[in-house]
């Protein structure tokens, strides 16, 4: 289980997101959002699909543009200044459900390519951070090879490596697992838990609950655009308040 | 008893196929008699092949290489083989293969045209093999040698021979040493077959790459301060200006200076034939690829302006025929142009050719940027890379691989689409050459000699291209699927 000692959060703030509102079109995808992230808090955002979780985290990063309220990113406001947006993105990690990894590149080029270009780091030192975090993903013996020749649970690994190489203060994961054969699902929430340990501080929309008892500090439910709940795991999952939540959660844990 | 216990004790190790299933006969079976109906198709495919090679196979057979005329031909054709037998006169190839090759190009001067030609590859070599030593040199090599070889073949005398054996081993061997550094032959090689080609004073295409280098400096040093799209804007426009006023004023002087660093000029009206079609083909392919790549980039564009734009050229390109451009640089583009420029016809058609090329290339690159996934673009975003970097990177490196098969056809037509230049009054080798060596009474009834002999050069040339694009496409598989 996860070492709680190690999982200290702070006061500062790291995320704040204040009265957030997006559309898609007339389509009201986001309503109302408010939400503060503190240094070191591991928040795990789950809700029915189309509940808006995805969107959330992908406006952290502006991979998504919102068009009311405010989003605060390690006190930098996200606006339309291209700047701005870049250095957010430079400093907050993000793992996608199908991975994305860099298909042309090999796996030591996929880690290596955005320190050097982004951060202009030496590509000697860009290559020996790479190795250090192949190690701590406990996949160094695959660095020379195409990430086609990797397993999902691999490649997924790789890319948490690839997001940490950037020496990122903050991790989005969006349902890093729901792409993965159950036997690797396994290897990628240790390499989570053991990023949770280190004191990164994290949103990760997933669906496994395991993981939020295990590491989440906090949980946040979502359901049509809103955040409908939110609690310490013990408490959200033993007692739920909304009768949407309750629903959910029997739905996801009743079989 | 029931079957559905089951427990397997021993995995079955790996066996070989049956025999019968591999090799010759199997091929044979599966590929040409796997059916009554295909059998009888591989029969009436046979006697097909049959048919074509004996009845054109004597007539390659009794071509004559050496005569002086078409009827000295049939008279050697009819002495050998027989009354009434045909027969190639490739006398005629032997006796003008110059026209074909060169146009009217100065004949003591034809050394130029082909150290221009073996420097081609020597600068295409890097950007081919991507800086590999070993296909890199012998590349350079093979280029060497044969120009040794053609050199030799125009009656080029010991001491030149020597000398451009030297330069090609030279660049040879910086091929094997450091492959990286020939890529400034691939920067030096327009100005220099430029001034290989049309002679002069070797101070102006000296002066045009000038203004390319100023452009680039000042992009570099503006590109931090004030972003990459205004910093080339900034760029092109000092650049232009170079062109336009400053650099006829230092290579003037220059010229006056140190006049020795010339050649014979040669007219652009002496060039046809071969020459003409490769240093059109190769101008238009190598500007039509980086053109054809920012229209696609713009045609994707968010900026409304950039996307009208792009999406405009690009249509109205496409819907115009190649011929309604060339009859536009021949004679709509003088009218635009203020009274006294002079703006040479060559150069005309390679820019009509190479706008006309880069909007299907650009087509072809969309198809490559359509078929990634939206996650790489989201991927490069998330890890703080910008638009252009995301661009070089990322996204056109697989876009590029993508779309390789579709723009190698696009450059193999460009390429044979250069005889067509014929229209506007050049001498291409299919018709305007042609044309030229049947109008000597000696050669005026031969017919399908000179066809299959330019046939067969563009054929060479196209195949290689094929044949390299489908190594490229080998070379950068990654995907192991």
């Amino acid at each position: 289980m996860a070492n709680a000692a190690k999982m200290q959060v702070t006061d500062e703030v790291a995320i704040q997101i204040t009265a957030m509102n997006k559309w898609y079109g007339q389509f009201h995808v986001l309503r109302d959002i408010n939400m503060t992230v503190n240094r070191g808090e591991r928040i795990v955002v789950c809700g029915p699909s189309g509940s808006g979780k995805s969107t959330l985290i992908r406006c952290i990063n502006r991979l998504e543009e919102h068009q009311a309220g405010t989003i605060i990113v390690d006190g930098t406001e996200l606006t339309s200044d291209l700047k701005n947006i870049d250095k957010v993105r430079s400093e907050v990690g993000m793992v996608f459900q199908h991975f994305n990894l860099f298909p042309h590149l090999t796996i030591l080029e996929n880690l290596t390519l955005a320190p050097i270009w982004v951060r202009k780091t030496p590509k000697r030192e860009a290559e020996e951070t790479a190795m250090y975090f192949l190690e701590k993903v406990k996949i160094p013996e695959q660095a020379l090879k195409y990430p086609g020749q990797l397993s999902g649970g691999q490649q997924q690994r790789v890319a948490i490596a690839r997001s940490l190489c950037m020496k990122p203060r903050i991790m989005l994961f969006d349902e890093p697992t729901s792409a993965l054969d159950p036997e690797m699902i396994k290897e990628v929430l240790d390499t989570m838990i053991s990023l949770a340990e280190d004191g990164m501080t994290m949103i990760c929309v997933t669906h496994e609950m395991g993981f939020a008892q295990a590491v989440a500090n906090r949980v946040v439910f979502m359901d049509q655009g809103q955040i409908v709940e939110q609690n310490e795991p013990k408490e959200f999952f033993a007692n739920p308040k909304s009768d949407r939540t309750k629903l959910f959660l029997s739905q996801i844990l009743g079989h | 008893m029931s079957n559905s216990h089951f427990v397997r004790t021993q995995m079955l190790p790996a066996q070989k196929p049956p025999v019968g299933e591999t090799g010759v006969i199997k091929w044979m079976r599966e590929n040409l008699f796997s059916s009554w109906f295909n059998a009888i198709l591989t029969f009436i495919g046979l006697w097909a092949v049959y048919a074509l090679v004996s009845s054109s196979a004597p007539w390659f057979l009794n071509g004559v290489w050496t005569a002086s005329s078409v009827d000295e031909c049939r008279a050697i054709i009819a002495a050998s083989a027989g009354e009434g037998a045909s027969g190639a006169c490739w006398a005629m190839i032997n006796e003008r293969w110059h026209q074909f090759m060169f146009g009217f190009f100065d004949r003591d001067e034809y050394w130029r045209p082909l150290l221009a030609f073996a420097l081609l590859f020597v600068a295409l070599s890097p950007v081919l093999y991507f800086n590999l030593r070993r296909p890199t040199m012998i590349m350079v090599g093979g280029a060497g040698a044969v120009l040794v070889v053609l050199l030799w073949g125009v009656g080029t005398d010991g001491w030149h021979l020597f000398l451009a054996a030297a330069v090609m081993a030279a660049l040879a061997a910086l091929a094997w040493f450091a492959p990286k550094h020939l890529l400034w032959v691939t920067l030096a090689f327009p100005a220099t077959a430029f001034f290989l080609l049309w002679g002069g004073s070797v101070w102006a295409p000296v002066g045009v790459m000038l203004g390319f280098g100023i452009a680039v400096l000042i992009w570099r040093a503006l590109h931090g301060l004030i972003g990459v799209t205004p910093a080339a804007a900034v760029a092109a426009l000092v650049a232009f200006v170079w062109w336009g006023f400053l650099q006829g004023l230092l290579t003037g002087a220059l010229a006056q200076a140190l006049p020795a660093f010339s050649l014979p000029a040669e007219d652009s009206d002496r060039f046809g034939g071969f020459l003409l079609s490769f240093v059109i083909g190769v101008s238009a392919i190598s500007a039509s690829l980086p053109i054809g790549i920012l229209l696609a980039l713009g045609r994707r564009s968010d900026m409304f302006l950039i996307k009208t734009l792009s999406v405009g050229f690009i249509e109205f390109v496409r819907g115009v025929p190649l011929i309604t451009m060339l009859f536009t640089a021949s004679l709509l583009l003088q009218y635009f142009l203020p009274p006294q420029t002079n703006f040479d016809l060559i150069l005309r058609v390679i820019i009509l050719v190479s706008l006309f090329a880069s909007a299907y290339i650009a087509e072809v690159i969309r198809g490559g940027l359509a078929a990634l996934p939206r996650g790489q673009q989201e991927a490069a975003d998330s890890l703080g890379l910008d638009y252009w970097q995301a661009q070089r990177l990322i996204i056109m490196p697989q876009a590029l691989k993508v779309a390789i098969p579709g723009i190698v056809s696009s450059f193999i037509g460009l390429f044979k689409d250069t005889t067509l230049v014929a229209l506007v009054g050049l001498a291409d080798p299919l018709q305007g050459i042609t044309k030229v060596v049947k109008a000597d009474i000696a050669w005026k009834a031969a017919y399908w000699e000179p066809f299959i002999f330019v046939g067969a050069i563009f054929f060479i040339f196209c195949f290689s291209m094929s044949r390299y694009s489908m190594y490229l496409e080998q070379k950068l598989k990654t995907d192991h699927r």
